[in-house]
Order: structure tokens, then C-alpha cells, then sequence
């Protein structure tokens, strides 16, 4: 399962720098150790990159918050607020740990420890640059969403184990809330399976490597189907990593702190480490199955290397997802439940038939490429503005009576 | 015959055994799923990539959640369970039926006639798979698929037929 | 409905993000200690006892220690203490003065009942809000130096209502001084006459 670094000396330096300094620290080791010590410098490398990542991620949200609010965000704690995840991480752990007196303690201190492994563990096949991938297995894109699948339960654990009728019902919502969510995530990248033929990650990143007329990448979401697969991932990640507008079960509002009300200090912690891991784990595979992976945009700017490109593409998914939370107010848990079953699940089977038909057209020639996309795009947008207008019915357009015009 | 397929045996078997044997029905879901996991691991051992991941994924992330939710709704009382004579009979009934069971099935597996030497398995890439599912196997996945279909719908019936949400449907 | 009400809201939003870097309007935070707002005029604190002059500040207080904010005071935190002697004051009458002002403001509630009830303007409303100090009792109880500041100050923080105070006592102080010139001239004239009959010796 696991792969020699294949090194090609005709990449530029830049691209081959990290495979060369795995190799130099291996090198000193005996032949028989160094499939192990490739391994593991690959995954202490993945969690140090990713546990910074974190870091900077919680304060980049609340600096990007304060922006768009009309205030700084934190600025006192160091250069700009650059010491404040350290501030936080050290009240985290010098906080006292809770636990309820009849709550399960064994499930209580599971919950957090095996939603982390969870989300830690989908980071292994993502491919990060040419030849950065840590496990390059034929079922990438399945292991990657049957581990996630994972993290459900933990939440359960989490609202039973606290002994509290409140969290139990909370969990309840949010389990509903990650499930209804699951089945458009999964179907909305099947279209990429389709034509792709394979559920490889690295095959897919490579796939999307040409450029046409020499500047139009062949990412798929340049594809009427890639775009629309791409939309209904984006909004399913959102609602799958609990991300605001879909953040009812975190939320202060909502029956405190929903199934996380028991947990306080470094567990506490534990949570949104790996709610912003499974955010930027989520982020990583729509970047790799839609956005071209580690491919650059345009043929004259592969002198990038291409982990620098893949880390461009996910920290403006990054940066999209923290403009939502933003902007738009929380939905309620049937609204939620209500968009995913009746528009969600419908849409991203219309996608499925929409991509049959454009692979089966593949074949009609190029001078046909202009009603494929016609067809395509009627295939697309008819049922989305039946849809929108079925179930926006009996919600007028608000007036406001005392808001200045 | 190596020590991770030692390990995975063991800790599925441990674990499904301690399952049974709980008496908090929770505990004893949360075990099955580490017994699911080493299913999952089993068929990893034997290069079956695409069925351990999809048995992780419908077994884990969703039979488990069907379990707990069918335990959650249905719970009884925490029961002070004294032992009394009559689950000691059950206890030697439970035992018999079980040793035949067992005897049973290790006779079917001791007389099949598996071949003497080593047989080098089928490339099971998924591509392989796919092509085996939509060309050869494809009614069975039909019939299949639209069992299931009419499984969820008849459950969504049961669910949604109740005398009082009549006036509110 | 399709969605467009979604991408306004996001272009709303990004059009803050990226102006609240350069444009004043969009980033109204004032960051506190580097940056201090001025308060309103009408804003109001903890009272402050108004001198006249800065290089006698005791000495020049408006105050005639007449009692009323301390009978007026909803919270009663106001101890005055009566002198024996008296002084004149800026009218050139002879008036009491406060020996002892005392103002606890742990219990002032900034309700500027005594300001309004002082009939001699003696006590305003100050401005300041960095007030928090170490021990609760000792001080907190806002003695008569520690209150006295003068009238300067007090065109300094409200402008306006010190130069109405201002022109108003100018007016009475006129008044006054008129009323006084004209008894003194009708006295001196009395007198003028009592001297102009008064040659004629009794004999």
C-alpha cells in the first residue's frame, strides 16, 4: 500500500525539496527501516503542518469576522493577534476538566479522542504536491469518506455519555443533521468517478493536468456538471464539518452548547480541532477532485512548486468558507433536514444523469461541443429553478417597515 | 498465518464477545462497532480495499447509527437483574445450541476441498469490480438496489402513518 | 430566490472586508488606550466643586455651603461641614464656606440632582471615567481638595453651559454692581444733602 518516493530529476529543485529532505534523514538509516521512517516523517510532517494550519485558522477566522464586522479581531496578544492560538491553547489546557458524576466517564473521554482520530486519519490520502501523498491507495476517495463516516458516532458518544436529556436530544439534531448531508457529499462527487473511471486521488489530480487552447485548465469545475458537483460539495462540506449557516448543533443559542454542553477545557478543545481539521480535510478533497489538486492554473506558472499551488487552493476554500459564516444567519434544524432531502438529494441526482449524458456525447465530434453544453446546461438549470420555486413558495420577499430604504 | 491476522481475529472475536455479554445495551452496540472495524480489517489483510472500505462506511457510519437509534427509542428500564434459576437453564439451553451451530459450521469448513497450493488472487481493482457489477452482475445489483428502495419506503410509510398527524400532514 | 440573494449578501459583506482597511466608516472601533473618544457635553460623572481662581483654589470657591445638594442628594453621599466665620465672596457679600466637602462616590449615582438644585453654580458635573483605584473606602471618598477644580476646566470640558453660567453670573455680578452704585450714589447724595443742610450750626 504505501510507495518509494519515485523522484524525477527533470522537476525543477523547489518542486523535488521535500522528498530530498525526507531522503537526507532516512538516508542515515539501514535499508530495512526505511519504508518506516518515510512513513512516519510523512505523518509527523502532515500533523505539524496541519496542527499550525489550526492555529492560524482559528485566528484567521476571528480577524476576517472582525473585518467584515467593522472591528480588529484580536490585536493585543503579539504582532496583530499572532500569539493569540497560543493564548488559547494554553487556557485550554490549564482549564479544569469537568465530568459530570453519573456520565459515562470510559464514553465521555472517547468521544473527543476518536473524533480527532477520525478526522486526522481522512488527511492520509489527499494528495499535497506531485509526489506528496502519504497513502496512494486504488480507493482513495471511499476510505476518505468511510472514515469520515466515522465521526458520527462520536457525536453520539459525545450527547450520551454527558448524562444530559438536553445534549442526548442535541445530539440527536446533530446526528440527523450529518447524515441527511451525507448522501448529496457522496453523490456529488460520483460524477467525478464517472469520468474519471477511477476513485484514485492521484489519478484524478493527474487527469486534470492539460490545458486547452494553452490557457483554460482542465480542472472540472470548469465542466457545467464539475461546477454544479462542486457547488453541492462546498454546501454538503459546510454542513458536514458543522460550519455556520449549518452550525446548529455548536451553537451558544441552541440548547447551550448542544452536545458539547459537558465538555469543558483541553476535550473542549478537542471538538473544534477536529471540526477544523474535518473542514480542512473536506476543503483538501474538493480541491484535489474539482479544483485540479496540485495543478497550476496556467502552463506559463508551473515554475510554482505544486504544494504551494495546493496550498493556495485550499486556504481560499478556507478563506470562502469563513466569508459564509460571515455573512449568512443560522438555519433551523427542519430548514436544514428540508434543504438537503428536498433539494440536495434531488439536484445531485439530476447532476448523476447530466454527467452520463456528457460522457456518453463525449463522442459527437467537436463541432457539437456547443449544443452538449446547451443540453447540458438546460439539464442543469431547468430542474434548479423548478426546484427553487416549488419549495420557495409561501415565503413572500420581506418588506421592512421601519428600515430606511 | 502472521500476527496482524492474529490480532484482527482476536479482537474481533473479543470484542463481539464482550458485546453479548454487557448489560449496558449501549456499551454493547459501541463494541460491536470495534467488531465491524475488525471485519473491516480482515478483508484489508486480503487486499480487498473497496469491500473494507464500504463495509467501514455502511456498517460504521450508518447500521451503527440505525443500532443506537433502535436502542435509544426502545429502551427499557435499566432491569435488576437477579440470577435465578430459570437463566441458568437458559444459560445450558444457550450453550447447546450454540456448540451445534458451531459444529456445524466447522464441519462445513474442515470438508470443502480448498486447493494445496497457494492460488494468486484476481486483480480486484475497482475498475475490475465496476466492470463485473454493471456487466455480468447487473440484475443482482438492480434486484438489490430496488429491494432496498422499497425497504426505505415502506419504512417511511410505517413512520409517517400515525392516527393524530392526520390533521397536520 | 435562485440564490441571488445569497451572492448580494456575500458581495456586502466582502465590500466591508476589503474597505475596512482603508476607508474610516467601515472600521468604527476606536482601540481604547492608544485611542481616546471625547465624550458628549451633556455626559456626566461624579460632581466637581468650581473655584474662580487657580492660584487660590480654596479660597475662591463658589460654594457657600448652604446645604441643599446634601438635603437634595437621593443617595446621600454628600457631607458638608458649615465654617463658623464667613468671607465675601466674589459679589464682595460675606458668605459662608465649606470647611469639609465630602463626596463618596462609591454610592454617587450621577443623577445631577445637586447640580440642579445649587442656586450658586458652585457644583458641576465632571467628565471622567478613569476613575478605578486600588481600595475601596479610603479613596473613593472624594475630599474638598481632591474636588476643587477650577473654572478654566470647567470651559475646558463643557464649553458651552460654562460660558452660560459665565455670562449669567457677569449679568447678576452687573446687576448687583449696579444696584450697589446706585444705593452708594443715592448715599452719597443723602449724605451730599445732609452735608449741604448740615453748615448751618445749631445755635
Amino acid at each position: 500500500m504505501s510507495m518509494l518516493p519515485i523522484l524525477q530529476t527533470q522537476d525543477p529543485y523547489l518542486e523535488r525539496l521535500p522528498l530530498l529532505l525526507r531522503e537526507a534523514f532516512t538516508h542515515y538509516l539501514p535499508e530495512p527501516w526505511h519504508t518506516l521512517s518515510n512513513q512516519l516523517i510523512s505523518i509527523v510532517v502532515i500533523l505539524s503542518v496541519f496542527g499550525l494550519l489550526f492555529a492560524i485558522l482559528t485566528l484567521a477566522e476571528r480577524k476576517i469576522l472582525g473585518h467584515v464586522q467593522n472591528r480588529p479581531g484580536p490585536n493585543r496578544t503579539g504582532f496583530f493577534g499572532m500569539l493569540q492560538p497560543f493564548a488559547d491553547g494554553i487556557k485550554m489546557l490549564t482549564k479544569e476538566d469537568i465530568v459530570p458524576v453519573a456520565a459515562d466517564h470510559v464514553l465521555h473521554l472517547l468521544a473527543p479522542v476518536s473524533l480527532l482520530a477520525a478526522s486526522i486519519l481522512t488527511f492520509a490520502v489527499i494528495p499535497y504536491g506531485k509526489n506528496l501523498v502519504a497513502l496512494d491507495i486504488d480507493t482513495a476517495a471511499l476510505y476518505f469518506f468511510a472514515v469520515g463516516s466515522a465521526t458520527e458516532l462520536s457525536v453520539f458518544m459525545a450527547g450520551w455519555s454527558s448524562n444530559n436529556k438536553y445534549s442526548l436530544l442535541a445530539a440527536m439534531r446533530a446526528l440527523a443533521q450529518l447524515i441527511s448531508y451525507e448522501l448529496p457529499l457522496i453523490i456529488s462527487w460520483i460524477p467525478v468517478v464517472m469520468v474519471a473511471s477511477t476513485l484514485s486521488l492521484t489519478r484524478i489530480v493527474s487527469l486534470q493536468s492539460g490545458y486547452s487552447f494553452g490557457i483554460l485548465p482542465h480542472w472540472y469545475v470548469f465542466t457545467p456538471w464539475g461546477f454544479v458537483a462542486f457547488a453541492l460539495f462546498m454546501v454538503s462540506a459546510l454542513a458536514e464539518s458543522n460550519r455556520s449557516p449549518f452550525d446548529l448543533p455548536e451553537a451558544e443559542s441552541e440548547l447551550i452548547a448542544g452536545h458539547l454542553t459537558e465538555y469543558s477545557g483541553f476535550k473542549y478543545a478537542l471538538f473544534f480541532m477536529a471540526e477544523y481539521f474535518g473542514m480542512t480535510a473536506l476543503s483538501g478533497m474538493a480541491v484535489s477532485l474539482f479544483l485540479g489538486g496540485w495543478n497550476a492554473p496556467s502552463p506559463y506558472l508551473t515554475f510554482i512548486p505544486s504544494y504551494l499551488w495546493f496550498a493556495v487552493k485550499l486556504l481560499s476554500l478556507l478563506a470562502g468558507f469563513m466569508w459564509i459564516r460571515a455573512t449568512f444567519p443560522r438555519l433551523r434544524i427542519d430548514q436544514l433536514t428540508r434543504f438537503a432531502w428536498k433539494f440536495l438529494v434531488p439536484l445531485s441526482l439530476i447532476n448523476l444523469v447530466t454527467t452520463a449524458f456528457w460522457i456518453l456525447s463525449q463522442n459527437w465530434g467537436h463541432l457539437y461541443f456547443i449544443p452538449r453544453l446547451i443540453i447540458t446546461l438546460i439539464l442543469i438549470v431547468v430542474p434548479y429553478i423548478l426546484l427553487s420555486k416549488k419549495l420557495g413558495r409561501g415565503y413572500a420577499v420581506r418588506t421592512y417597515t421601519y428600515a430606511p430604504q | 498465518m502472521n500476527a496482524t491476522l492474529l490480532i484482527t481475529i482476536g479482537v474481533t472475536l473479543i470484542s463481539s464477545a464482550v458485546a453479548l455479554s454487557l448489560r449496558n445495551l449501549i456499551h454493547s452496540v459501541l463494541l460491536l462497532v470495534i467488531t465491524w472495524i475488525g471485519i473491516c480489517a480482515f478483508y484489508l489483510i486480503f487486499n480487498a480495499e473497496f469491500i473494507a472500505f464500504t463495509q467501514l462506511l455502511v456498517y460504521v457510519g450508518a447500521i451503527s447509527m440505525v443500532a443506537l437509534f433502535a436502542v435509544l427509542l426502545t429502551r427499557v428500564a435499566p432491569s435488576t437483574n437477579q440470577r435465578n434459576k430459570q437463566s441458568v437453564t437458559r444459560f445450558i439451553y444457550a450453550l447447546i445450541t450454540g456448540l451445534s451451530l458451531f459444529s456445524l459450521m466447522a464441519f462445513a469448513v474442515l470438508h470443502t476441498d480448498s486447493p494445496k497450493e497457494k492460488v494468486e488472487a484476481l486483480p480486484a481493482t475497482v475498475y475490475s469490480i465496476g466492470k463485473a457489477l454493471t456487466e455480468e452482475y447487473a440484475p443482482a445489483l438492480m434486484i438489490t438496489g430496488s429491494l432496498l428502495t422499497l425497504a426505505i419506503l415502506g419504512s417511511v410509510l410505517l413512520a409517517a402513518h400515525s392516527p393524530q398527524s392526520k390533521e397536520n400532514s | 430566490m435562485y440564490g441571488f440573494g445569497l451572492i448580494r449578501g456575500l458581495i456586502v459583506t466582502g465590500k466591508n472586508f476589503v474597505q475596512s482597511f482603508y476607508n474610516p466608516s467601515r472600521y468604527t472601533t476606536q482601540e481604547y488606550p492608544e485611542v481616546k473618544s471625547t465624550p458628549p457635553e451633556a455626559y456626566r460623572s461624579f460632581p466637581f466643586l468650581v473655584t474662580d481662581s487657580e492660584t487660590d483654589p480654596l479660597g475662591a470657591l463658589r460654594c457657600v455651603a448652604c446645604l441643599t445638594c446634601e438635603k437634595e442628594c437621593p443617595a446621600q453621599c454628600i457631607f458638608i461641614e458649615k465654617s463658623k466665620d464667613k468671607k465675601p465672596d466674589a459679589n464682595g457679600r460675606l458668605q459662608f464656606y465649606p470647611t469639609q466637602f465630602i463626596i463618596d462616590s462609591s454610592v454617587c449615582m450621577s443623577c445631577q440632582i445637586c447640580v440642579e438644585v445649587c442656586p450658586f453654580d458652585s457644583i458641576k458635573m465632571d467628565k471622567v471615567f478613569e476613575v478605578a483605584v486600588s481600595s475601596r473606602f479610603e479613596n473613593l471618598l472624594l475630599t474638598r481638595d481632591k474636588l476643587t477644580k477650577s473654572n478654566q476646566y470647567f470651559h475646558l470640558i463643557s464649553p458651552s453651559e460654562a460660558q452660560e453660567v459665565d455670562d449669567r453670573l457677569a449679568a447678576e455680578r452687573k446687576v448687583a454692581q449696579e444696584k450697589a452704585a446706585a444705593q452708594a450714589k443715592a448715599k452719597a447724595e443723602a449724605a451730599a444733602l445732609a452735608a449741604q443742610v448740615k453748615p448751618v450750626p445749631a445755635p
